[in-house]
């Protein structure tokens, strides 16, 4: 039977807005947890201090990430459905099979209850299509101004095939080997920085959250070449690409006009001054495959609706200085460094 | 996309560079005054396809970098205020004063908001009645008209709350401090989002008091590369004079209306410019009936601005004196990690776009 999400509130049972006492230990506590959260994760009873996994003789990946998005919700996604396919996302890019996630929130008193239980449904839904079970976790209430509305920590626990051991850390990546990337890149910066109302216009820009971990399993199953991969989360493109670079001492060769960017998020960064390719994605992943099967696994990612736009955009080459070297769209050369600190918008 | 694919046409460029390399015959060094360009120029790579002895160095045109210490610790007073928003575009936030900077002090809990535009900073005194609000006015010609708007719709909405800190400059009596400290020049590449203000007459005083060349030059690599073709011919056939290769956006006479909110709003006065110290002539402030609307009226304390000093050498890459590599500091002790001079804080400065766009030479 396929599982779905249980929608809708107990407006009898709930306050319209957190309060302290909702984060006591006591009855309400309970009630907020049980009503908001185990039966849309659909976590067994009675519940207790952990959750006992019974597969866990076999090499396990375990990972954990905060989310703190504002807004919480945004086009095409909101913190809880960050929370989970986050999570997801960095298991799926070590190579494995994204199993268990814990979900803890710290809440701030005065949140609406409505607000919750559409976070929780959204956790739900992503859950479910990622194939995962949310199966403990926490729930704090801070006085007010003591955190931002909500914030959500997740961990995950996944399972590894030892075949794919090496792709965390990039260890087979030789001269050549050429990366892909499974779309165009800046889309959910920029989607909370509209959301935000952060800009005195409204833009299309929707975000690209979502769980990669059926694209991936598709790759690493067709193809034996897949020697790196990562999300290009915080800091973007040119971050990974920095890290993976400073990780197996060569030298990075990208081509700016094979990165694909979408036109909104092109023109709103000629606007304010932003580079692309230094903007957070949240479904997006960089993978390095060896020379002969290039084609091989660009065409598997383009048969997947979330890969439908990958792209070759360089290749690993010899370089003592393991820079990341950039052929500009006109012709030129540069480096592409690293970012420092956040991006500003410029003057004018 | 349209109005930028067609300025990064790969084969255009080409042919530009082709051009200007069968056209030149000696060493050439042109300046590129404002920030927009040196920024772009880094960026695309410019300097890996022009031919060797064509030079390019940066101007004084990062407003964020021209501005003083004193600037930032005035700002950084006004946010100590009680019931005090500072409202301030993004550049600026980062630059260090000489004892903190809009950072640090948001981290303390200062209320400072960045906006894209005063009428931004307005809407925010509008919806805050109660508290003050401060927009830290800086920039050239660009950006001074913006500034003048809003303080016209502040006087025509009553609002009450808003205040200016002024920072405002003018584009050309810097560029003629540059000539007169004898910079080895061949031309300028000038200032296309100044001109489309100001007009390309403004600089008609260059060629004709100082013989050199003046392109008002767009921002995209089509538009630079051709500029430089451009001061190659002026140079060669030593016929300097004043050309817009920036067409789409600048004229002769510029934006009338613009230059009428400005005169309207401020006045002349001489200022004080990071490397150069005070510049007659280069500042604007507001007119007598604007003062009501000065922050500076808030500023208690007696602060200057001062000289950078130690190894820093800002002030001689603001003034085309040296490049950022020929300071011991440039991406040894100041990274944009760690800035220590206003040029590797902002993006548009010369030291920040050479540190991250450098080439892999």
């Amino acid at each position: 039977m396929k599982e779905h999400v249980i929608r809708g509130l107990d407006t009898d049972q709930m306050n319209d807005f957190i309060t302290l006492n909702q984060g006591s230990g006591g009855k309400l506590t309970h009630r907020l947890i049980e009503d908001v959260f185990t039966k849309r994760f659909g976590m067994s009873e009675p519940l207790t201090d952990s959750a006992i996994i019974k597969d866990s003789t076999k090499l396990t990946s375990f990972t954990t990430d905060s989310y703190v998005v504002d807004p919480l919700f945004f086009p095409g996604g909101d913190i809880g459905k960050l929370a989970v396919c986050g999570t997801v996302n960095d298991l799926a890019v070590s190579g494995a099979i994204p199993r268990y996630l814990s979900a803890s929130f710290i809440i701030e008193e005065g949140l609406p209850v409505t607000d919750l239980v559409r976070i929780a449904e959204s956790m739900a839904e992503e859950a479910i299509s990622a194939g995962v079970k949310i199966i403990t976790g926490d729930t704090k209430v801070v006085e007010k101004g003591k955190c931002d509305k909500i914030f959500i920590t997740t961990s995950g626990m996944g399972i590894l095939d030892p075949r794919f051991e090496h792709i965390g850390k990039g260890e087979r990546i030789s001269q050549g080997d050429k990366l892909i990337i499974n779309g165009p890149v800046g889309n959910h910066s920029l989607a909370v920085l509209g959301a935000r109302n952060k800009l005195s216009f409204k833009t299309p820009i929707v975000s690209d959250c979502a769980s990669l971990n059926s694209l991936i399993r598709h790759v690493l199953e067709s193809s034996k070449e897949i020697y790196f991969m990562r999300d290009l989360t915080r800091g973007g493109l040119a971050t990974v690409l920095n890290e993976l670079a400073g990780m197996i001492k060569k030298g990075i060769s990208v081509n700016e006009t094979s990165i694909p960017v979408d036109d909104p998020v092109r023109g709103l960064c000629e606007m304010l001054g932003f580079d692309p390719l230094y903007l957070a994605n949240e479904g997006k992943i960089l993978i390095v495959a060896g020379r002969s099967e290039t084609d091989k696994v660009l065409k598997i990612m383009r048969s997947d609706p979330l890969g439908k736009n990958s792209e070759i955009i360089g290749e690993i080459v010899p370089d003592k200085r393991n820079l990341v070297l950039l052929n500009t769209s006109i012709g030129g050369k540069r480096i592409l460094d690293m970012p420092s600190g956040i991006q500003l918008p410029r003057i004018c | 996309m349209k109005y930028i694919d067609e300025y990064r046409d790969k084969n255009l460029i080409r042919t530009l560079a082709e051009q200007i390399e069968k056209r030149v015959r000696r060493d050439y060094t042109f300046m590129e005054v404002c920030g927009g360009h040196t920024n772009a120029i880094h960026r695309f790579g410019i300097p890996s396809l022009l031919p060797k002895n064509i030079k390019l160095i940066s101007g004084p045109g990062c407003p964020v970098c021209v501005t003083g210490k004193g600037f930032i610790d005035k700002a950084v007073a006004c946010s100590k205020m009680k019931n005090t928003i500072i409202t301030t575009f993004g550049d600026l936030i980062r630059i260090p004063g000489s004892g903190s900077s809009l950072d640090k002090e948001r981290a303390l809990g200062a209320d400072i908001r960045i906006v894209l535009s005063g009428l931004e900073a307005l809407e925010i005194a509008r919806g805050n009645p109660e508290k003050k609000v401060v927009f830290l006015g800086i920039g050239f010609e660009t950006t001074a008209p913006g500034t003048a708007v809003t303080i016209k719709q502040c006087e025509i909405n009553r609002i009450n709350n808003f205040y200016l800190l002024n920072a405002h400059k003018i584009m050309p009596p810097a560029m003629e401090a540059i000539i007169q400290d004898g910079v080895a020049l061949n031309g300028f590449i000038c200032p296309g989002h100044v001109a489309a203000i100001t007009g390309s007459g403004m600089f008609s005083f260059i060629p004709a008091k100082y013989n050199l060349g003046c392109v008002v030059t767009g921002f995209e690599p089509v538009d630079l590369m051709m500029s430089i073709l451009m001061l190659v011919n002026q140079v060669n056939r030593n016929l300097p004079k004043v050309e817009i290769q920036y067409n789409r956006a600048v004229t002769q006479n510029g934006n009338i209306l613009a230059q009428r909110y400005m005169s309207d709003i401020f006045e002349s006065c001489d200022t004080f410019w990071r490397g150069f110290g005070n510049i007659p002539g280069s500042g604007l402030k507001l007119r007598k009936e604007y003062e009501k609307y000065d922050a500076e009226r808030f500023i208690t304390q007696d602060i200057r601005n001062q000289e950078d000093d130690g190894l820093c050498i800002c002030g001689d890459i603001l003034r085309g004196l040296k490049v950022p590599s020929d300071c011991p500091l440039f991406s040894v002790n100041c990274v944009p990690d760690n800035p220590i001079g206003a040029c590797m804080v902002s993006n548009e400065g010369a030291c920040n776009s050479w540190f991250r766009y450098r080439s892999d030479e």
